[in-house]
């Protein structure tokens, strides 16, 4: 067993949490910048007797976490972005048949075969359903290797609660880079699964599907799907933030970007720019009260994210008009520096806070 | 008064809604009385793939799980892992097997998943309207080969039994056929040796079974019966490729 502080790369973070939170297999295949955690979870996940099986591609590997997950276990899986692509497939089966998994994005540039470095490019997909069909994943960003611990625990956790595929979506840097973590005391509480399959002794037969042929019973099983995910913004939003109480111009940013986000905030602060940040923590369901709120006071707002501009979208939706929002980002795998935001926030807090 | 026959309990007592004349009931029946006679019911979880079987989760009595088109081998490989005392097996047609699935059941095959698969070859696409198939023979008119298939367009059909038998993951693989009653012996037999052999933890196992579609080939049942006997047979021949993990 590892000791109470220890340092680790970001995937093989995710993998010890996983087996402290009870996943029982893991179904893999090799792609970058996510290696680590399969390498690890094929060494660790037989020591706890429990299932390592790399698959023959993304697309068998999604479905056997399927067949594992209605099978009532605990079950994750873990890609970079063309491979969760692959994924998609399967994902809106076990949306559709409400099965409750783990799936790990380590984001890397795209589209296409894109690169390898770092991205947050897959946020529509993550947060928009990504497959056929009307469904939501819950959506996890953490920010740091910590982070990647506590969330892909708590992802075990909301997966059974709501039977719900879970997303832990990270990037190509927080995967890669060592922190400092504990693992504190994650408990894998298991819940009973009566509708699994698992034989049907001493009850009637157990069927995990997602087909209604009568349009009548697919619009119920739509509207049931809907409820839940309703509930699931009633009840899951988590969010962060940092010197947002008196801010002029909010910083919105999620995982990575946060980081970067924090440092310039402060380059900010310490030039008299009221800025701050809210950090979404859940994409799925998003912090749209916290941030309408902030939109109540801040004078404007920046979406600050590796891509072409994609959480910006859910940015103006929240905040509905009111207050300009900006947008700042890097994609391909460019990670901008603290400064460069800096002298976004500067230019921006000239243009709208003096106004 | 002794009965002499009746419907095996993992029958579902409901009407399928196959076309007259279409033989996956007698498969269904095959498959119910293999797990009656076997007493694995209770612990017995199908996989119901993409095509005309897709509802076979209402005529058979056991837990299932429908799985994605092709997907049903690593959906079954998933169940197993979590459940290795179950009994696992999937029920797949030949555009789910043999076309789209290619890369599910070979690697299902030579990991020596421990699961038994049906495959019903009926050299089309029946649920969709009876397009073209991997297994449509040659010069086979169907809606997507109007003028027959042409191997220079389209190849040639697959061998899927002939192909799996050359990995070593598998421990028995048999094609049979339902169109006489002698051919059914054979095919009960086979499909009971392929459960078995799960049942005594020995890997893979594959029945290829030839049926047939009257609807989409446009004969009536019996002219159907024939067609199989005279066109398919003498392509796919009826054989065990594999029993306990030796070629034959």
């Amino acid at each position: 067993m590892l000791g109470d502080k220890v340092l680790m790369v970001g995937n093989e973070a995710i993998g010890e949490a996983a087996i402290r939170a009870g996943c029982q297999l893991y179904f893999a295949y090799p792609i970058t910048p996510q290696s680590e955690l399969p390498q690890l979870l094929a060494r660790r996940m037989p020591e706890e007797g429990r299932v390592f099986l790399q698959a023959e591609s993304e697309v068998a590997a999604i479905n056997m976490v399927y067949g594992a997950a209605g099978a009532g276990a605990r079950v994750m899986t873990s890609s970079s972005s063309p491979g969760i692509s692959l994924k998609q497939e399967g994902i809106s089966y076990i949306a559709g048949a409400e099965l409750p998994c783990v799936i790990v994005n380590i984001v890397r540039g795209g589209p296409g075969l894109g690169g390898i470095q770092p991205a947050q490019s897959d946020y529509f997909q993550a947060t928009k359903g990504g497959g056929h069909g009307d469904y939501r994943l819950i959506v996890l960003a953490p920010a740091s290797v910590q982070e990647m611990v506590d969330l892909t625990a708590l992802a075990f956790d909301l997966a059974d609660k709501y039977r719900n595929p879970v997303m832990v979506l990270g990037d190509g840097t927080l995967g890669q880079m060592m922190e400092p973590v504990e693992f504190g005391d994650i408990k894998a509480e298991i819940p009973s699964k009566p509708w699994a399959t698992t034989g049907r002794k001493g009850r009637a037969r157990n069927v995990i599907n997602s087909l209604y042929l009568d349009p009548n019973k697919l619009e119920e099983h739509n509207w049931h799907l809907q409820a839940k995910y309703r509930r699931i913004e009633g009840a899951e939003v988590r969010y962060d933030s940092f010197n947002l109480a008196d801010a002029q111009l909010v910083v919105v940013a999620y995982g990575i970007s946060a980081r970067i986000a924090r440092t310039a905030i402060e380059m900010a602060r310490a030039d008299g720019i009221a800025a701050g940040l809210l950090r979404p923590i859940t994409l799925f369901p998003f912090p749209t009260g916290a941030i309408a709120q902030a939109a109540e006071k801040a004078a404007a707002f920046l979406s600050l994210e590796l891509s072409a501009g994609q959480m910006v979208e859910d940015v103006r939706l929240a905040v509905n008009g009111r207050r300009p929002v900006h947008f700042y980002g890097r994609t391909g795998g460019i990670i901008p520096t603290p400064q460069e935001v800096y002298e976004e926030i500067k230019k921006l807090a000239g243009e709208e806070v003096a106004k | 008064m002794k009965v002499v026959f009746e419907r095996p309990q993992a029958l579902s007592d409901v009407t399928t809604h196959y076309c007259p004349g279409c033989t996956h009931g007698i498969i269904h029946r095959l498959v119910a009385e293999t797990i009656d006679e076997l007493g694995i019911l209770e612990r017995t979880i199908g996989v119901a793939s993409v095509g005309c079987s897709v509802l076979a989760y209402d005529y058979l009595e056991c837990d299932w799980q429908q799985a994605a088109h092709g997907r049903a081998p690593a959906v079954a490989t998933g169940i197993k892992r979590a459940l290795p005392d179950s009994i696992v097996f999937t029920y797949q047609g030949d555009g789910d097997l043999a076309s789209i699935g290619t890369a599910e059941i070979i690697h299902a095959a030579n990991r020596g998943e421990a699961i038994t698969v049906i495959y019903v070859n009926n050299t089309n696409y029946g649920m969709t309207g009876g397009q073209m198939a991997p297994t449509t023979l040659v010069g086979q008119v169907t809606t997507t080969s109007p003028r027959g298939r042409d191997t220079k367009e389209a190849g040639y059909p697959l061998r899927m039994a002939e192909m799996l038998a050359t990995l070593k993951g598998v421990n028995y693989l048999a094609r049979v056929a339902v169109n006489s009653p002698a051919n059914i012996m054979k095919a009960k037999r086979a499909i009971k040796q392929a459960f078995t052999v799960q049942v005594e933890d020995g890997g893979f196992a594959l029945v290829e079974v030839l049926s047939t579609c009257p609807t989409n080939w446009r004969l009536d049942p019996v002219e159907a019966l024939k067609w199989l006997d005279d066109n398919m047979i003498p392509y796919y021949p009826l054989a065990e490729f594999k029993v306990s993990g030796e070629v034959k």
